[in-house]
């Protein structure tokens, strides 16, 4: 890429995919961040669910991922870092197997060019052991961290199997939210949606609506989720949340047929309805273009 | 045989009759129909139940392996089910149609596709 074209614009005149912007309305830094803010992009990964067998929906199951990570390599700019919001492998009854399939997906993602990779659980990942053995792989299911003057909070809505962040976790939101300015860039990550998408098909957070109502004593909050397998757009108040496409199999929209079974594969336009997603976080004014990549 | 007079007071009572000391104005209240569920992984017996609008239901639910859920959305009706124990839910449905109920806690391998009907009818 070369010339004042910005990385959008080049996006979008390269016809990858939909971009959706998000604004906010930041009009300055928070106490420590003069400087260290400048637009940046990361990638998103989401839903491997390495482990998955389904020919049906998916016959390269073992070669989706890895697909995904050699397109990421071959992005022309590298992103600042790579964040994977859950479900990393499929669900197994078998401990053993669970492990064998987090140390395999850490294997194939560990051929990322980018070194900055960032990890949380999903439900498949952590909810059959409070993610113990997601833990001994890829360290804590909840954690923050800055970039660039963009506060990052993961927030784990899996490792309890009843869908609930926690009393315990929402005080330790709370106490993180009260350390930063109203008009702080935040950015969430979690698996799950906060909101009740469609819990008649588990797309929700049982006290979801808790974080919601602390997210919203902040001007420019901004999530991204997994969970759905799918892109949805949704407001609640001013926050906007964007969930992923997987890289395993599509899932229908919520409520669209009965069962919430995965898309069938389409030989004529295969891995159809699964990518990744690069974001543009850009500072003035806030704003995050999101932009849907392919894997083929 | 005459009927037992506790059986008879019952009834007046029920419907509203005078009495001696007045009027009394209890309502009939229906018992609600009880509805054994069973969890287990990773489907309900039975799966699929047919209720009546407006009628009083509890459903008495049971889990014969680990913990489960119990969730009709449509209804804000849940419930976790613990094994070695009943739980009792009570709920009347207030519209008609077709709803999922579903487990929403994660209890396994197949706790995608463990999810019943519930067919509520006029």
């Amino acid at each position: 890429m070369k010339g004042p074209v910005d990385r959008r614009q080049f996006l979008k005149l390269a016809g990858l995919g939909g971009v959706v912007l998000v604004s906010g309305c930041a009009s300055s830094l928070g106490p420590g961040m003069a400087g260290a803010d400048s637009d940046f992009y990361f990638v998103q990964l989401s839903d491997s669910h390495w482990g998955f067998e389904g020919p049906a929906v998916n016959p390269d199951a073992q070669g989706t991922l890895k697909k995904a990570v050699a397109a990421v390599n071959g992005l022309a700019r590298q992103p600042d870092f790579v964040m994977f919001t859950g479900d990393l492998t499929h669900t197994t009854d078998d401990p053993k197997e669970r492990r064998r399939r987090l140390a395999e997906v850490s294997e194939i993602v560990s051929a990322l060019k980018v070194k900055d990779v960032r990890f949380m659980p999903g439900e498949h990942d952590a909810s059959l052991d409070n993610g113990k053995a997601f833990k001994e792989f890829f360290g804590p299911t909840r954690y923050t961290f800055d970039h660039k003057g963009v506060h990052f909070i993961v927030v784990d809505n899996v490792s309890d199997p009843t869908a609930a962040i926690g009393d315990e976790q929402l005080q330790w939101l709370q106490a993180d939210l009260d350390r930063q300015p109203r008009d702080a860039r935040i950015v969430v990550f979690t698996h799950r949606p906060l909101f009740d998408l469609y819990p008649q098909w588990d797309w929700a957070t049982r006290d979801g609506a808790r974080a919601i109502a602390l997210l919203q004593t902040h001007d420019n909050v901004t999530v991204f989720y997994g969970h759905i397998h799918q892109e949805n757009h949704f407001m609640t108040g001013n926050i906007a949340h964007h969930s992923a496409k997987g890289l395993m199999f599509a899932l229908p929209v919520a409520g669209s047929q009965p069962k919430r079974l995965p898309i069938p594969w389409d030989a004529g336009a295969p891995y159809r309805g699964l990518g990744f997603r690069e974001v543009d976080a850009e500072r003035t004014p806030v704003k995050y273009a999101v932009t849907e990549m392919p894997v083929s | 045989m005459l009927p037992n007079r506790r059986i008879l007071l019952r009834a007046s009572l029920a419907l509203g009759v005078a009495t001696a000391a007045g009027p009394i104005t209890l309502l009939a209240q229906a018992k609600p129909r009880v509805i054994p569920i069973r969890a287990l992984k990773f489907t309900y017996e039975p799966a699929e139940l047919t209720l009546k609008l407006n009628e009083p239901v509890v459903f008495q639910l049971t889990s014969a392996d680990v913990v489960m859920g119990f969730s009709v959305p449509d209804f804000h009706t849940r419930a976790t089910i613990i094994p070695g124990q009943v739980i009792e839910v009570p709920m009347t449905p207030d519209k008609v149609g077709e709803f999922i109920f579903l487990c929403d806690v994660f209890c396994g391998s197949g706790h995608e596709n463990m999810e019943g009907t519930m067919r509520v009818v006029a």
